[in-house]
């Protein structure tokens, strides 16, 4: 019958490309048939009031809308995560594991899906995945360089801003090098949290690339070669800033919740803070005088994007699915960038909202010392992993005896 | 029950408990050093090899924090002792006595992460005293740049050791000197010619320092491994042994465990090394004070050095009763900026909004302690019923949690509970903190059981009571006052673990102490303040109860009042 | 008179670890209504043989020998069964229940009813002088009237036999003439077989008893 086989072939294309989609929405009907009645244990790191509320509001929806309760597990630092589902693996526990979701990035992220610790890639059988931008090259597709191939799913944006008081500093510097001589003029007034904690060593970063002759070398993993080259400026301008820190730099906050106290208290003048709500957010919490604000590098700063992951063990994947699902929903979206809430950048693509949906965050209250999206200037990749493992590694080796 | 019987029974009963505290505590060691030696058997690691001790050396730092471990550890402990002798000297009232033992009482009561946080909110450069006096006597009006907590030498974990470990010690010692004569002592010393001060010391001093030394042992191992506290209040870069370990356990990088666990073991090490210091030190003391009383030396400076120290801690008490006080402070702080003496602005709204979250994890944290006590007086009572004069003597054996670095076992627990396919959790959570809690509630109960009048118990018999009434209608309601004390007691332990919680928890057991240490690093210091406050509410109400029950129960029971108060 | 017989065969005590008894075996027959006084040096065991003949011997100590209560062999049998009722010296009143409450402790569980029970423990108060004393705090009694109380506790758990530990060493000297003819009325007119340990030769006399003398030698 070989007239009739092109159209054959056309019904056998179109009954392929309608079962398609029910599949999926059936997978997913079935994600949720087993999600109800599950308790989801987020870990994430518990030190910010705020993003614990945001996760408990996360939980209550979740629970009223697809019967999901949510546990946020607080951890101290991420890496306690990870090494738990790590102690788990060791231990021959491959179900059944004790963490279900983890906020989580970068380096831990890398560390993880090298092990395969991680579940996936699951992130395409989201049905709101459709609202973010997944083209190759698109910041939610990399996690500091790492290719997240659909075993992360992304909730909030990140940006590297410094905070400052402006009561006292009237002109903030504006690159590193007016950072340092700035710090020579106010000594003890400027610090940087241990680089061992994630915003210690992402200042670090930061002022890498600043001052990284050939910054095109931070996308790879580095060499001996490259990695002397680059930093050679870096160690030279922290040398010559480093006695004008506080505590001579002998010592540092332990991260970037005590630096904000030490700003709030006038212990310091500058901070710094991967959120650039945070002064906004800390000023309508009581916890900054209102004379906090945010200035962003002038050559533009770090950016990148928080996901959640799921563990291969986890216990409850379809819960975890169905939170980060609803994670990546206009409605929570918007509600996490509401000042008031988080006022975290939402990760969602706008061409890929409709009207209704757009206006939901239009209608969002603003702050004085919230710095609009053209106040944050340009966003910079953040370098290959490794980059920030060997650059805390050799912050230790030159400064720490 | 034949007399075999009987043995049996009672050996059985004392080998449970001895298997519930010692298996742990040696399963945990035996994977610490399995992992230390490179056997992990999940990580293509096959060993054994000297790899993690080699990386263990090279880690930046290690060295630097087990000097910090141990120089801290046993400044604390030598100056814990010696300003709790000075106090316990002073209290040559009974008026004194009472005032001490009530100024005393919350302090001791209050967890160390709770007294920690205050201090630091007390003592750091912003911190309280600094906005008292500034700007008008210091000329501060930001806060100086200077290191009062997180210090690199480790002074401010000192002080906050000694703010809780000296009420520890003053009352152990007073427990002791209540059995020494000192009174008729002193003044035949007296009409020797030595001084008040000089015949204490050189009289009383060694008998009340022979019958504490368990206690200032287990100060010794508490604060050469502590962790909540130094996290708080130590130095950071780079911070204790403990802390380290704790860090390097806990990596993302796994190759960190292993490196991790051998310091686990290293400060086993220490600890073993910082006895042998003080053991050698004790010694020497011992010559020099042979030597000055067989020289007829009237006049050695002890008594002097004893009045100083007793100052001391006075003025160590009033800090760490401010530092409890400042955190009421800022638990109703909505803004508070330096310098300002009092807040700007007041509110209860975190308490409000926090109220749910705070009121979960407070019942988490106060069902874990109450497991944990109910098990542990259990296990004591089984314990001391089954007792011999052999067993009496074994009975040592289950302070042993408390002589051993928390680090270097409950890593390896927490291994060995997975092995074995046992649940982490809630349950393992419970048994970790009966590790610490059965201690104290032997510590509490041993004395006054022993001491029971075993012939009121024959009386009963005789009256025909068996021995499960002879227990549950005579000697369990007699001994009401220090059963509720021991309680008490137990639950302040388990409210103040850190370690246990973190390690067998899963991560998934949060309770107030584990929340108040992640908070104490976090940007709301009245959120810290609220747990921390909560934290020490939880103990205070253990022993308010422990006070007032008994006290309640035998309000016409004249001849019960005396051994409550 | 018939009644309950109680008998000591060859009766020593042996401190465990070691194989020297500390009196020569002891054989006593007490019959009901008889007196029998122990007495002897002190720590030559008196107080341990009445512990042993309840049942409350201390681990530290070894029975060799047999007890028997009415021709029973009660030797192997734990205290509570034994229904041999004890009198310390202190009459250990316990200190957490009121006066009437350490009576209603050890009263026969034969008498039911919480009012029957009342009715018997106010009318062994009646007899011991201390009417009204029901809700008393132990405490707040005087030795005489404690050792009344501890008395009239002992024999309402309806004994089979007595033994009477220094009964009256703890009281002054009028207190104690007058609580030895309170307890011995009592014994005679309950009439079972009672052991008295006493140093005091007066005890034994005032209560006609038979002599029976410990001494690490010899029993006689």
């Amino acid at each position: 019958m070989p007239p009739f086989r092109p159209l054959a072939l056309a019904l056998a294309a179109l009954a392929t490309a309608l079962t398609l989609r029910p599949a999926m929405a059936s997978n997913w009907t079935d994600t949720l048939a087993a999600a109800r009645g599950q308790t989801v244990y987020w870990n994430a790191w518990g030190g910010d009031t705020r993003t614990n509320a945001f996760i408990r509001w996360v939980g209550t929806q979740t629970e009223k809308r697809f019967g999901v309760k949510v546990v946020q597990v607080k951890l101290a630092d991420t890496a306690d995560a990870v090494a738990r589902v790590v102690a788990e693996k060791a231990a021959g526990k491959t179900q059944g594991g004790s963490v279900d979701l983890i906020w989580i990035n970068g380096p831990n992220f890398l560390s993880m899906k090298r092990q395969g610790l991680l579940y996936g890639p699951f992130v395409k059988s989201l049905p709101n995945a459709k609202y973010v931008d997944l083209s190759p090259g698109a910041p939610a597709t990399t996690d500091f360089t790492v290719p997240v191939d659909g075993f992360e799913s992304p909730w909030r944006l990140a940006r590297f801003v410094f905070t400052y008081d402006s009561a006292r500093v009237p002109n903030p510097p504006r690159t590193m090098a007016a950072l340092l001589e700035w710090a020579k003029a106010h000594p003890g007034r400027f610090t940087h949290p241990d680089p061992s904690n994630f915003m210690g060593a992402s200042f670090l970063k930061q002022a890498l690339i600043d001052l990284a002759p050939d910054p095109a070398a931070l996308t790879v993993p580095p060499t001996e070669a490259s990695f002397r080259k680059e930093t050679a400026p870096l160690w030279a301008w922290y040398d010559a800033l480093r006695p004008n820190l506080w505590h001579r730099g002998r010592s540092f906050p332990a991260n970037q919740s005590v630096q904000d106290r030490m700003l709030a208290d006038g212990e310091v003048d500058i901070a710094m803070s991967f959120d650039p709500a945070s002064a906004a957010a800390g000023i309508a919490d009581g916890l900054m005088p209102p004379s906090i604000r945010v200035f962003v590098p002038k050559g533009g700063s770090l950016g990148n994007v928080s996901f959640v992951a799921i563990p291969f063990n986890a216990a409850h994947k379809a819960g975890a699915e169905v939170v980060a699902n609803f994670l990546l929903s206009p409605q929570a979206q918007a509600h996490q960038q509401n000042i008031d809430v988080l006022g975290s950048y939402s990760v969602l693509d706008p061409s890929q909202l409709d009207k209704r949906q757009r206006a939901l965050f239009a209608a969002l209250p603003t702050a004085p010392a919230l710095p609009t999206r053209a106040d944050l200037g340009k966003t910079l990749p953040e370098p290959y992993p490794s980059w920030m493992t060997r650059l805390t590694a050799a912050w230790k080796a030159r400064y720490v005896k | 029950m034949s007399p075999a019987q009987r043995r049996i029974a009672r050996g059985a009963a004392l080998g449970l408990v001895g298997a519930g505290i010692l298996v742990p505590v040696a399963a945990g060691l035996w994977q610490t050093t399995l992992t230390a030696f490179g056997m992990v058997p999940g990580l293509s690691q096959t060993g054994p090899s000297l790899r993690p001790w080699r990386e263990l050396v090279a880690l930046p730092g290690a060295l630097e924090s087990l000097r910090l471990s141990l120089v801290t550890g046993l400044s604390a402990t030598l100056l814990a002792l010696i300003l709790s002798l000075g106090l316990v000297a002073a209290l040559t009232t009974a008026r004194r006595m009472r005032l001490a033992r009530q100024m005393l009482a919350p302090i001791l009561a209050a967890p160390h992460a709770a007294t920690a946080i205050g201090l630091a909110f007390l003592i750091a450069p912003s911190g309280w005293i600094a906005r008292l006096l500034s700007p008008w006597a210091t000329g501060w009006q930001v806060p100086p740049d200077i290191a009062t907590v997180h210090d690199r030498a480790g002074l401010a974990l000192i002080l906050g050791l000694l703010v809780k470990e000296v009420p520890f010690l003053a009352l152990m010692a007073l427990g002791a000197l209540s059995q020494v004569p000192a009174r008729q002592q002193i003044a035949s010393a007296r009409a020797l010619g030595m001084a008040r001060a000089e015949a204490w010391a050189r009289v009383v001093l060694p008998q009340v320092y022979a019958r504490i030394r368990l206690p200032v042992f287990v100060t010794l191992a508490f604060s050469l491994s502590v962790v909540d506290m130094a996290i708080i209040l130590g130095p950071s870069t780079p911070p204790t042994l403990a802390v380290a370990v704790t860090r390097w356990l806990q990596a993302p990088d796994v190759m960190r465990m292993m490196p991790g666990a051998a310091g686990a073991l290293a400060q086993l090490g220490v600890m073993l090394l910082a006895m042998l210091i003080w053991v050698t030190g004790e010694r020497a003391l011992a010559a020099v004070g042979r030597a000055l009383a067989r020289r007829g030396a009237r006049r050695s400076g002890t008594g002097f050095g004893l009045r100083v120290a007793g100052g001391l801690a006075v003025l160590l008490t009033v800090l760490g009763l401010l530092a409890l006080m400042v955190l009421a402070l800022w638990s109703v702080t909505w803004r508070w900026s330096f310098p300002n003496a009092l807040p700007q602005q007041w509110s209860l709204r975190l308490w409000r909004d926090g109220a749910e979250g705070l009121a979960s994890t407070a019942g988490a944290t106060l069902e874990i302690a109450l497991a944990a006590t109910l098990v542990a007086l259990i296990l004591a009572i089984g314990w001391l019923q089954a007792e011999g004069p052999r067993a009496r003597r074994l009975s040592t054996l289950l302070l042993l949690p408390l002589l051993i670095p928390q680090v270097s076992f409950l890593f390896g627990l927490d291994i060995a509970f997975l092995r074995t396919g046992l649940p982490e959790g809630w349950v393992a959570v419970v048994w970790g903190h009966v590790l610490y809690v059965l201690p104290y509630v032997m510590i509490v109960l041993a004395g006054p059981w022993r001491a029971f009048d075993r012939r009121l118990e024959a009386t009963a018999a005789a009256l025909g009571a068996g021995p499960v009434r002879r227990l549950i209608a005579v000697r369990l309601p007699v001994l009401l006052g220090p059963l509720t004390a021991a309680a008490a007691v137990g639950v302040a332990v388990s409210v103040a673990q850190y370690l246990p919680t973190l390690f067998l928890g899963a991560g998934r057991v949060a309770t107030l102490t584990t929340e108040a240490v992640t908070l104490s690093s976090g940007p709301d210091r009245r959120i810290a303040a609220i747990y921390a406050l909560m934290q020490a509410a939880l103990p205070w109400l253990g022993f308010a109860l422990a006070l007032g029950l008994p006290a309640l129960a035998f309000r016409n029971r004249r001849g019960l009042r005396g051994g409550v108060e | 008179m018939t009644g309950p017989v109680l008998e000591l065969q060859d009766l020593t005590i042996v401190p465990t670890g070691s194989g020297a008894a500390l009196f020569p075996p002891l054989s006593l027959r007490v019959t009901p209504g008889e007196l029998v006084a122990v007495m002897g040096p002190s720590g030559v065991g008196k107080s341990t043989l009445i512990s042993a003949i309840g049942g409350h011997l201390d681990t530290a100590f070894a029975l060799r020998g047999r007890v028997r209560l009415e021709g029973t062999d009660i030797t192997s049998l734990p205290a509570e069964a034994r229904r041999i009722g004890v009198m310390f010296q202190d009459a250990l009143l316990f200190p957490h229940l009121s006066v009437g409450d350490n009576l209603a402790f050890g009263l026969s569980p034969e008498i039911r009813g919480r009012r029957q029970r009342c009715a018997a423990v106010e009318a062994a108060l009646d007899q011991a002088g201390l009417s009204g004393f029901y809700e008393r705090d132990p405490a707040t009694l005087s030795g005489g009237q404690r050792s009344r109380a501890a008395l009239m506790r002992t024999l309402l758990a309806r004994p089979k036999a007595l033994l009477l530990d220094e009964p009256f060493s703890g009281l002054d000297a009028a207190m104690r003439d007058e609580l030895r003819s309170f307890v011995f009325a009592h014994l005679r007119r309950i009439g079972i077989p009672t052991l008295i340990v006493s140093h005091d030769p007066e005890d034994a006399k005032a209560g006609g008893a038979r002599i029976v003398t410990l001494d690490a030698g010899r029993a006689r």
